[in-house]
């Protein structure tokens, strides 16, 4: 089970006028794994998440997800089979307040919400499943606030409430650490160290201390291209790697 | 949600109590065109979609309950039906071609549209073109209620009114609206949480678009009148401006927009083409000092939603 691969690229290309964003990745990712992806700005990183989850079209390649074919699915379809991104710019309901950001996301396991002539007491019993998750990412006193005054650190852990609430067999999770202070960081941390316990994590971080502390698998994209993969030891050494981040001599 | 519950009954009195005072005619005209506002902020308000063709069916709905009553003899709870039942299937077929697109493309497809159905109106012999359906009967409701009596016709359109209204309000808050509202406030998040949200702005698009029918067939049988008023693209512009007077996504907002625009077009039509620029005064003020309308400020002063 812990060997079987979730997640499968197959020469993922992705083109733009006279650019190449992605180019020809084969990203295979192991089910109950935290696998990262690093590399310098411009790399290709968020464009390959936003092919996963189809918020972009592939311009060749095909994606695998769960050993299903996945590459022309529509982006709501891909959520509801389990696989759940985040996003860079963290992405809350900025109006609602923090429980009603984390039921929305509860209330999808209802099924389509389309019953519009029910009044919204009936979701009440998803505020205490809601409330949990909330304590989880140490929101508690902050149920009542709405979203858009939290914040920034909180806004994320936010997020990734609501991502959990989904409980998705795997979370794609976009720069989680971006911008944040260092206590915040630690938090986030710990928090995808827990979350991460029964199910898959693909990540991209800029932090390299996050990384090396969380990941199992660490891919490295540098112009769209898969530079190196193995472990934080054996990435971390690799010349190429460094040569990479550190721009040395050509 | 209790200060909500109050204020919707301080509306319903006053409204109930309202042709004591002022000229009953005047009021079913400001009942009709809140409603119409209402049902256009259900979409703007709480979906972030604007449109602006929504005159397509409030103009719909009022040529469909005026024929049908006039010509067809339909008895006025089926004329409404019958008017209100046409605008929402005009609302499917509308919202079909026009929700895959956003922000001023989705404004631009309403409004074509519009135009298409207005220019169709222009022509067809059976809404009689520039004259429009006159003299419709208002006739007898169910059968016992005598709708030429003006005071039973002015219960009918309040009971119609507030049923509309308490419809849209429930809309807002239910789990529909809930994840409405997280369309309008962050749609790629929302698709990113599994939702397929075309299927749910298709929805809101639909049930906007039959509401507005409910109040143009209403308007039809209480001016006993379908014209080309009602379809033509100012009307579209009349409704967007009531609801960002009154307050975009505010429940009573566009209740007091429609009451202050439809009492400027009131008292002061001796003023003629001015009263357009007296709008148009007031639009500029609005957008400039209080842009979240008459209620939409009142309630970030009071700190509750109203």
């Amino acid at each position: 089970m812990a060997e079987e691969i979730i997640l499968e690229t197959r020469a993922l290309t992705k083109e733009f006028k006279g650019f190449v964003a992605v180019k020809d990745v084969s990203l295979k990712v192991r089910r109950g794994t935290i696998h990262a992806l690093i590399g310098p700005n411009g790399a290709g990183k968020t464009t390959c998440f936003n092919l996963l989850t189809h918020f972009l079209e592939p311009t060749r390649g095909q994606i695998f997800f769960k050993g299903g074919e996945i590459t022309g699915s529509a982006p709501a379809r891909i959520a509801r089979m389990g696989l759940v991104r985040s996003f860079q710019i963290s992405a809350v309901f900025p109006h609602l307040t923090v429980l009603e950001n984390v039921r929305v996301a509860l209330q999808r396991k209802r099924g389509a919400s389309f019953d519009f002539w029910r009044s919204e007491q009936v979701l009440r019993r998803l505020d205490e499943p809601a409330r949990e998750l909330i304590d989880a990412v140490g929101l508690r006193e902050f149920e009542q606030t709405v979203a858009v005054e939290l914040p920034y650190g909180r806004k994320r852990a936010l997020e990734i409430a609501t991502t959990l609430a989904l409980d998705p067999e795997m979370m794609l999770l976009d720069e989680p650490t971006a911008g944040m202070t260092h206590e915040d960081v630690g938090r986030i941390e710990a928090l995808i160290k827990r979350v991460s316990a029964n199910r898959t994590v693909l990540m991209v971080e800029h932090n390299l201390s996050v990384v090396s502390t969380l990941s199992d698998t660490i891919t490295v994209l540098q112009r769209g291209e898969i530079l190196a993969e193995g472990n934080y030891d054996s990435v971390s050494k690799n010349p190429a790697v460094i040569e990479a981040y550190l721009g040395a001599e050509r | 949600m209790r200060h909500q519950k109050i204020a919707l009954v301080i509306m319903a009195v006053l409204f109930a109590l309202a042709p004591l005072a002022v000229y009953p005619v005047f009021i079913m005209k400001v009942m009709t065109f809140a409603l119409f506002a209402c049902a256009f902020n259900l979409l703007i308000g709480y979906g972030g979609l604007l449109s602006f063709g929504h005159a397509m069916f409030l103009g719909t709905a009022g040529y469909a309950a005026a024929h049908s009553a006039k010509v067809w003899g339909f008895p006025p709870e089926l004329a409404i039906l019958f008017g209100t039942g046409a605008a929402a299937l005009l609302g499917v077929v509308t919202g079909l071609l026009a929700i895959r697109r956003q922000g001023i493309y989705f404004a631009m497809i309403t409004l074509a549209l519009a135009q298409m159905i207005y220019f169709y109106y222009l022509q067809v012999k059976f809404t009689g073109g520039e004259d429009g359906i006159q003299a419709v009967p208002r006739g007898t409701l169910f059968g016992f209620i005598d709708l030429s009596n003006i005071w039973a016709m002015y219960y009918t359109v309040l009971v119609i009114f507030l049923g509309g209204f308490l419809a849209i309000y429930r809309v807002i808050h239910s789990p529909f609206g809930q994840v409405l509202k997280c369309i309008r406030e962050n749609e790629p998040r929302a698709i990113s949480l599994g939702y397929d949200t075309t299927r749910y702005k298709l929805l809101a698009f639909v049930i906007s678009a039959t509401l507005a029918g409910l109040a143009g067939a209403t308007k039809a049988l209480v001016f006993q009148l379908a014209s080309l008023t009602d379809v033509h693209w100012t009307m579209s512009g009349e409704v967007v401006l009531m609801t960002l007077l009154g307050g975009l996504g505010t429940i009573f907002g566009p209740v007091v927009g429609a009451l202050i625009i439809i009492s400027m077009e009131n008292y002061l039509a001796q003023l003629g083409a001015w009263v357009t620029i007296v709008q148009g005064v007031i639009f500029v003020v609005c957008v400039l000092t209080f842009r979240r309308g008459v209620i939409g400020e009142l309630a970030s002063f009071l700190k509750k939603p109203l």
